[in-house]
Order: structure tokens, then sequence, then C-alpha cells
């Protein structure tokens, strides 16, 4: 410390979060409301929580994602209620284990609120400044240095650099280097982390240009309105708050004519000459990748969203591109509603830094630097609620290492949050890293009507969420559990009225008595239905009897996958050092070898994922674990 | 230790006579044996039995009695792998033991893991502390000869059969998750109306796995034996001699044999798994050096070698070449032609006589001379314990046919799921089970294979 200049500015918090986004309001707010002395910088102020693709929050997977978020008493739920202006249910017709919610957001509104809870948190400090330097000490992080010379002396340090580091906005031959939005790039901080000794890789992704609602032809488009009834994302919020009017999204394609257009440019695309480096994501191809390997589709969905009620400006969902601005120019106007479109910002390729998050604890900190933790884009992923997921546990674990305690990890049984760091850590991950619902193996029990049921005890223990609200989500519980047992024990016999209820509703007569379970779990019927000879039921609040209405009718899948998860915790629960040098284990083959000192895992079930890690390595680890387990004991 | 699953093996050595032991461990060890087990006396539960007590039975399976046998039981925590282990003793007789194995897996147990009865013993305290390493090897030893002989030996129709069904699984899946992944580019209306064809497709092609299974197992059980000869020395009309059939073709033209004839024979009840090859000859024809080289690859991780010798013609560079390759190997050495004039070398025969482990039979394959003498051998090395196979191409088997069962019962799954009108999101499920169920068979594990397959296929959205 002595042999530091005294002329510079030099400060000292808990924790200091680098980023605003998405993943760093999370982080930063979690820090705060544990107590902590917290910093958070960022490149510009004004851009806090902002939306630089998407105007929306949520969809398929990620809309559960929100939902865990919410639960362990993260902001981004509460913030999507306050500002969106469209609201939907996808695959409301489906399982309820693939309903997710999907909303547009007012960009500038969302940004504006998530600012204002920031402002009002206790402990926590706004600052806008450039770190570029980290600090550490023994393997551990000490504090941060800003590129203007500023030392902050910290306990745990957050990155949230989303798509800031090194990086380049690239069209055509043009090539920025900016950040998202023309916003400054941060290009210090990557040098620091790599003689940290910190493996980096270089992403891609990419947005579609947005255009001026006046010049847009509606008419030749189909609407799309938003549901009548909304549901909210957080459960604590008072779901007729959020019933309002709504603005529409709009439905267009692209044609032969596009295909065309794109065709014959697609030289000058930085993607196909070579120009662009970075991996692209695979689910979030540029239009002319689609029309490139799908060439045989002969059109693209474009869907038309506003950015806000604030602007004129609409996003172009679909087409996203890295084509010269002529080109885009030239391929817009070929869609039906687009033929005057006057373009206000070009679309873009973004090329940054991430790292290798294979280097993590899946508590989110380094596994080679305590105290350093991280989460969002910067950890190789895309989107903004995995961004907000990571940050939010990356902060929860930061707080929870300063305050000495026990740091949580959710797992692949517990949530989406969880299935989403256990991939980010445990597999080769080459490409953004986007949630999917079909990623999660137990995804019937991770659904997200049932998130607060899952998460919100965590989050108490955690400390962000009220005993209140705690205690509400056990009440519930004790409420649903309560009802089923009813139901399950309550017979009805094959009376005259049971009879004609069933005829009613084209369901098969009863032969002998049968419970009202079993009825729910008729294809045909369901909880609501057979109110009408369920002469015993009290009054129940809606949640928990759509709580009651999916175990019962869906108890065969759910209990099955409840054995799978118990034989996965079986193997979760056997925990490995992560210090362990796995030359150590005799007869273990020499690849699995590598890839266990490469990974580390923390648990039997961690390492048997990895890929090349085969069952018979997990047996020979099983007994060398015992052996070294007796030798100890004796 | 209880909350484990219950595994089952063969616990004894596969041999034609004596007793074979079926072995069940963990914590459904004994009821899976009570729902298999007819005691003589009626009135005997086994669930109520005195741990360590040995009753007389029959197995039967529904209602066909498969064996008498004699059941022992043995209670937690005074047993091999400190769990509930039930072992059935049979009469043995391959046919028998299996039987038995099918059985207990069928209600109730899953096939153990290559060296799992071991890994139990030692993870629950059972076996010494100084026995780690070599509970390690075992492990080890069993996993790669399982992993070998499951490889190997798996019928090639078999492994491309399970190939095409668990590609139109995958992309099913794909499909589905495709379009839960993004309703809004990709529309899913009522396609369980147009998945029940092919789920019901694809049980008829599991069904008639099983079935075949049931004959010519997945794969091929027996003393791997392998054939070897120079050209034309008379390998196929041998193997057509102990087979009673005109199965490999016979010219002759040198080098007829091409490809690799596999065929299962049975001598005094001891199971054959022989290979016939293509002469072994230096030879620049592209398909035959492939054969060539398909016939030493095989002969190398071959329990028995039949070397046979042309007695008509004198040695050349390819018997030298074999006997160099036989050398030190469980060999029978079968000098043909015996019905010809002898043209060897007086030499040949005695390298011949000088090679250690090597059994020298006469025959004449053409009139069916010398053949019982060469059966004969084969049951007194059999006996003599000389030659034998590993248990884990049984349990490997055993293995297969479950896995391919448990993808069958998820296909079932998916129908029923259809036919009750369930959601899309659900038949995944079970789908991915029989993926997975697949995968195991010939050795492929998931993965990234689902979401390679959706953005390899479909275009998804933004």
């Amino acid at each position: 410390m002595n042999s530091r200049k005294a002329n510079c500015l030099e400060e000292s918090y808990d924790v200091l979060v680098v980023g605003a986004g998405h993943a760093g309001c999370e982080a930063a707010l979690a820090c705060a409301r544990l107590g902590l002395n917290t910093i958070m910088f960022t490149v510009s102020v004004d851009s806090i929580a902002l939306m630089p693709c998407n105007p929306n929050i949520g969809g398929s997977s990620k809309g559960h994602l929100v939902r865990e978020i919410d639960a362990l008493g993260g902001e981004m739920g509460k913030n999507i209620d306050k500002t969106f202006i469209q609201s939907k249910m996808l695959n409301a017709s489906k399982g309820p284990a693939v309903h997710s919610l999907r909303a547009q957001a007012d960009k500038k509104n969302y940004s504006q609120e998530m600012r204002n809870v920031l402002e009002n948190t206790e402990n926590l400090t706004i600052r806008q400044a450039e770190i570029s330097e980290l600090i550490v000490e023994d393997g551990r992080i000490t504090g941060a240095k800003t590129y203007s010379g500023a030392i902050y002396n910290v306990k745990a340090v957050v990155l949230c650099t989303g798509t800031y580091l090194k990086a380049r906005c690239i069209y055509g031959d043009v090539s920025n280097p900016t950040g998202p939005n023309g916003l400054q790039a941060a290009n210090h901080l990557t040098d620091s982390l790599k003689s940290l000794g910190i493996e980096m890789f270089r992403f891609k992704t990419g947005t579609p240009a947005r255009v001026d609602k006046r010049s847009i032809d509606f008419s030749k488009m189909e609407e799309q309105k938003g549901d009548e009834r909304v549901v909210p994302f957080s459960f604590s919020t008072d779901p007729e708050s959020v019933q309002k009017e709504q603005v529409s999204c709009w439905l267009t394609y692209t044609n032969s004519e596009t295909h065309k257009i794109i065709m014959d440019n697609i030289d000058r695309s930085p993607l196909f000459s070579g120009a662009i480096e970075g991996t692209g994501p695979r689910y979030c191809p540029s239009i002319e990748d689609k029309v490139v390997k799908f060439s045989d589709k002969e059109r693209h969905q474009v869907f038309i969203e506003p950015e806000g009620l604030y602007t004129n400006e609409m996003y172009l969902g679909g087409m996203s591109s890295s084509l010269p601005e002529d080109v885009q120019y030239a391929m817009y106007k070929t869609v039906p509603g687009l033929e005057n479109v006057k373009i206000v910002r070009n679309a873009y390729a973004i090329e940054y830094d991430c790292i290798n998050p294979r280097q993590l604890l899946p508590t989110l900190e380094f596994k080679k630097i305590k105290g350093l933790f991280s989460g969002g884009q910067f950890n190789g992923s895309s989107g903004y609620e995995e961004a907000a997921a990571q940050g939010l546990i990356a902060g929860i674990n930061a707080a929870l290492s300063v305050l000495g305690r026990e740091q949580i990890i959710i797992d692949r049984s517990e949530g989406y949050i969880g299935v989403l760091i256990d991939d980010l850590v445990t597999k080769e991950n080459h490409e953004p890293y986007r949630m999917m619902t079909s990623r999660a193996e137990y995804r019937l029990l991770l659904r997200q009507d049932n998130a607060d049921l899952r998460l919100t005890e965590k989050g108490y223990k955690a400390g962000l969420i009220s005993k209140k609200r705690y205690e509400a989500v056990q009440e519930k519980k004790n409420l649903i559990n309560k009802e089923i047992e009813r139901l399950k024990k309550t017979n009805v016999g094959a009376n005259m009225e049971i009879q004609k209820f069933l005829e009613r509703n084209n369901s098969t007569p009863l032969k002998t008595a049968a419970s009202l379970a079993e009825l729910v779990r008729r294809p045909e019927l369901n909880y609501e239905l057979i109110a009408e000879i369920d002469k015993e039921r009290k009054p129940l609040p809606y949640d928990v009897k759509e709580q009651v209405n999916i175990e019962i009718k869906y108890e065969g899948y759910i209990s099955r996958q409840l054995s799978q998860v118990q034989q996965f915790k079986r193997l979760e629960n056997k925990k490995l050092d992560e210090n362990f040098d796995y030359t150590m284990v005799p007869s273990l083959r020499k690849e699995a070898v590598q890839k266990l000192n490469l990974y580390k895992p923390l648990s039997i079930g961690q390492a048997s994922r990895i890929s090349g890690v085969s069952p018979a390595d997990i047996s020979v680890l099983l007994v060398f674990l015992e052996q070294q387990r007796r030798k100890r004991e004796n | 230790m209880s909350g484990t699953d219950t595994i089952a093996a063969i616990a004894t050595g596969i041999t034609n006579s004596g007793i074979g032991i079926i072995r069940i461990s963990g914590d459904l060890a004994i009821s899976v044996a009570e729902k298999i087990f007819k005691p003589l006396k009626e009135n005997k539960k086994i669930s109520e039995v005195k741990s360590h007590t040995i009753h007389y039975g029959y197995i039967v399976d529904e209602e066909n009695i498969i064996d008498e046998v004699l059941l022992s039981v043995m209670r937690s925590p005074n047993t091999y792998t400190r769990e509930d282990i039930v072992e059935i003793n049979c009469h043995g007789g391959i046919t028998v033991v299996n039987k038995v194995l099918e059985t207990v897996l069928k209600n109730g147990a899953r096939p153990a893991q290559p060296g799992e009865f071991t890994k139990r013993a030692f993870l629950n305290g059972r076996i010494d502390l100084s026995q780690a390493e070599a509970v390690i090897d075992v492990i080890n030893a069993k996993n790669e000869y399982a992993l070998s002989s499951s490889l190997s030996q798996l019928r090639g129709s078999v492994s491309e059969k399970i190939k095409e069904i668990r590609d139109i699984i995958l992309n099913n899946i794909a499909f589905i998750e495709a379009a839960l992944d993004d309703p809004e580019h990709i529309e899913m209306n009522n396609y369980g109306f147009q998945l029940l064809d092919t789920v019901r497709d694809i049980k008829q092609r599991l069904n008639e796995l099983i079935k075949s299974s049931e004959n010519g197992r997945v794969i091929k059980e027996g003393i791997k034996t392998v054939i070897l000869g120079k050209p034309n020395a008379g390998k196929s009309s041998f193997l057509n001699a102990i087979l009673g059939e005109d199965r490999a073709i016979v010219t002759d033209i040198e080098g007829t044999t091409r490809d690799i004839l596999e065929e299962n024979v049975r001598i005094h009840g001891i199971s054959l798994n022989i290979i016939d090859t293509a002469g072994i000859r230096n030879t620049d024809d592209v398909v035959e050096k492939i054969g060539v080289d398909k016939a030493k690859a095989m002969a190398k991780d071959a329990d028995l070698i039949i070397y046979i010798v042309d007695t008509s013609r004198p040695f050349d560079s390819n018997d030298m070449e074999i006997i160099d390759f036989i050398k030190g190997r469980k060999c029978i050495i079968l000098l043909n032609k015996t019905d010809l004039e002898n043209g060897m070398n007086s030499e040949d025969l005695k390298i011949l006589e000088s090679i250690d482990k090597a059994y020298i039979v006469k025959i004449s394959a053409k009139n069916q001379i010398g053949i019982d003498e060469f059966e004969n051998k084969i049951k007194e090395m059999f006996f003599h314990g000389e030659v034998n196979f590993n248990d884990e191409v049984f349990i490997t088997n055993a293995r297969h046919r479950h896995s391919i069962a448990e993808a069958l019962k998820s296909m079932e799954m998916v129908e029923q799921s259809i036919e009750n009108n369930m959601p899309e999101d659900f038949f995944t499920i079970d789908l991915m089970n029989s993926y997975e169920a697949l995968g195991s068979v010939i050795g492929e594990a998931v993965e990234d294979d689902l979401v390679d397959r959706i953005f390899s296929s479909f275009c998804m959205g933004k």
C-alpha cells in the first residue's frame, strides 16, 4: 500500500461492481441491499439498464429466469412490470412447464425506472468511470483502478462488462471501436485480466436496424396484440396493477427479392469476408446467415416492435445484419410495408471480449482469484435475462463472501438459473450461451408458475426477501398441500349427479367410487371444472388453485422427474475439493485427469457432466475418494 | 446403505456345466426375488425368511417355470455389498442362467455396470482398504472389456438400426423443442397426430430388435473363435462341415471369402462364436486387403484361434506369417485335406509341433473326417478351463436388451401421452428418455445433440 502514489484519489468500499447493465444492476442492488458499502461503475450513467438490442424482456425460458430472479429478491421482474407496453404468455396452449411470459418494454422508461431504484438504494454509489485494472494480492482481489488513476480498495469485485470489452461495431467495411449504440468501449481491462492469467474468448452478436414508424405501412402487416389479461412477472406485483392499454407489434415477411439482394451482396458482408473474428450465436443469426443456411426457406418472419412510447423508432426483429448500409436499405425496402422505410440507426454486428467461463465456480467466483466474481455477457452468455440472473447470483455471493457467510449455489434441479450457471461453468461453450427450456432436464419441476415456491426460501436465507414475503410463500405451500391431500381423500360415488356431470363434460361415467384427484387427472377435466361436484371446497387464491391443478394433473410425470432428481442430488451431494489434484488418482484415464484438473468440479455430479469424463472414471474416482476418507479416519 | 437402486448380474463365470449364480443387490433385492420365486412350500414368504437362509423352489416368469433353483437370502449389512443380497443358484446352462437374469431384470432390478458389485462392496466398507487399487483395476478391466465387447460384437445391423431410430427420434424432439422455444417463428399444431404414426413405427422396430435379440442376442455371445489360414486352405469348407450347411462361399478360386463371416455354433453345449476371415496373404486387391487387415485385427482379441493348414501344399510366406501371429495364443491347428496327398515339407510339421500351447488335429473338411476329434478337443479345453470367455459379454447383452426395452417403454409413454391429448412438451420428455436409452446401447452419450440438431435443422428467430 505504501508504494502507491499519494496524489491520486483513493477510496474504500466493500464491493465494487463494474458495469451497470442488467447484470451489473442486479449485482449492485444485491450487495447494497445486503448492507454492504457498494460502488458501481459505468462508462455512462445515462445508459444504466440499457436495452441495446431487442425491446423485450422474457420469452421462452427467459421468462422463467425473470421469475426466478424475482423469487430470489432481484429487480428485473418488478422493473418490467412497471414499464411494459405489451405482454404475452407464450405457449399458453402447451404444458405448464413451457408457458413463458414475454413483455415489450418501453426502453427509456425501463432504464429510467431502474436508475431510480439504484439511486434510491442505500449503501449504493454510482460512478461514471472506466475501470482499467484489477489489483490482486496473493490470489485475492484487493482493489481496482480507474483509467484516470483513482484507486478503490475493496473486498470483492463483480465484473459485469457486457459487450463493452474491446468492443467493435461492424457493418460492411465500417468498423467502429465502440460499445453498443456508439457508447464508449472499455479498452483497458482485458489486458489487466490477461496478465492475471484469465483466459479470454472473443464473441460476436448483432442487432437489426431501428426505423421510423412514420415510414412504415402497417396495412400490409399482421397486427400482433398483447394478451387480454396480463400476468405480471413479479410475484409481488398486484395483478390488477398491470391491466392497462397495450401497444401492438406487427408481423411481415421477407421474400425472394430480399434474399436475392442479400445473396448478390454476400461478399460485402464482414461475416463472410472474414473481417469478423468473434463467434456468433446460432440461435439469433443475422438475416444473411438465415438466407445462406436455410436457402430452401422462401420467407422469414420480421417482427416490427416499438422501442417505447417516447419514440417513433421501431425494431426490425428477425433482420439483424452486418451488411453495408446501402444493402441494408435495399433489402429492408423489399419487405411488404417497408417499401418507403427510413432507417434511424443501422443494423450492426458487435464483437467483444469475454471469458472462458470454466474458470468460475458455480458461485460465479473465479477459482483462482478469491473475491473476484462475474456475471452476464462477460461470462459468455447472451440476453438480458441470462445476464441479470448471473449478476444477481454473483452479487449475492460477493456480498456473502465479504460477510463471511456461506455462498449460495442453485443446482440444476432447483432452477433455470442453476442450469444456466452449471452449463456455463461445466460445459464447453463456444458461442454466446442462451437459455432454452430443452436445456433443463427437470423442466416439469422448474415451471415459471412455481418459481416462488422453489426459490423464495433461498432468497430469504440470503437476506434479499422479507420475512413477510417468505412466510406468505410458506403459507401458500401449506394451502396447496392441504388441498391436494383433501382431493385425494375425498371420494365421490357413482351417483346420478356425478354421472350427469361427467356426461356433460364428455367424460366416461364412473363404475365405482373415485377420488376427486382422479377426476382432475382426466384429460377433459380440471380442478376448476369439478368445483360443481366438490361440495366441501373452500375458496382459495387463484395461484394456489393453479398449483393444485398442475400438481395433480401431471403427478405421474412430476413424480418421475422427482425420482430422477433424487438420483441427481445423490451425486451433487458428494463434494469434491476444488484444490484437488487429479493426477493423484491412480488408474484414472489421462483424458479424465486433464479435464478434471481443468474444471476442478465441486461435486461428483458436476464432474460427471464434464465432457470427456466417463461413468467408469466416476466409479474410479468414487473408490479413490472412499479410500482417502478411510485413510484419514485410520 | 439405503437409497441405492437394485442391480443384478451373473456372478459365476459362464460354463455349461454345474451351477450358475445370479446375484441381486440393493434395496429391492428381496422384493424382486419374491416376485419371481415360487417356493416349494406354498406359504413361505421370501420377504419374511431369516437372513442367510437357503430356499428351494422355482423361478417363474409370469406362469412359466424357468428353472428349479436354490435361493439364498442375505440381509444387509452382513453381505458382500453390505446391501440386501439374493443369490439364485440355477441349474446352469447358458440359456437358463440368461433367462433367469432376464426375469430378474424385468421385475425391478437393472443390469449391473462393469465392476459395480465390487465397487459397492468397497464403497460400503466391505472390502479392505488395502484392496482399493485392485477394486479400481477390476472396474477398469471390466469396463474396458464391456466396451470393447459391446462395440466390436454389436452386430452391424443392430447398430445401424439403432442409429436410424435415434435419428428419427432426435428430429422429432428437435422440431418440438424448436417450436416451443420460438413459438412465433415455428408453428406446431396437433403435432401429436402426426407423431403418432412415427411413434408406432418406432415401437414396431424396437419390438423387432428385442425379438431378434432373444434369438440371436444383441451382441454375439460365446468363445470368440477366429479361423485363420492361407487362401484356399479350406476354411470355409471347415466352417460348413461344423455348421452342416453351405454358409460360406466355397470355390477353388483363392480369396473368395472376402467378407468376415460370423457364425454361432454349439459344440457339446459350448457356445462358439466363429469368425471366418479372408485368407491371409499379401494382396494388392484393395477390397481383399481390407478383409485381410480385419482378419488380423479380429484374431488379435480372439479367445481361440483355429489355424487351418493345407497339407497338400508346402508352407509359403503366408503360413509363416500366420505362425508368427499365433505364437503365444490359444490355438488349435487343423491339418486339413488329409484326403489328398501330403504336399508339405518335412520341416513344416516340425515347425507346427514346436508351437507352444497349440493342439494339432488332422481333418478332412471335405469328407467330414476328424471333425469329432476337433469337437472333443474344444470340449476338453473348455472344461479344463483353457479357454473361456468373460461373463461381461452376457451382462453387456442383458444391459443392451434392458436399454432397448426401456426405450420401448418410453415410446409407449409417448403414445399414451398423445392419445391422452397431452401438450407436445410432454412428448419430448419420454422421447428423450428413449433416445438416451438407445444411445447407451451403441455407446453414444447425449451431450449437445439436441441443441445442435435444433440449430442445424430449424431457423431460429430474432
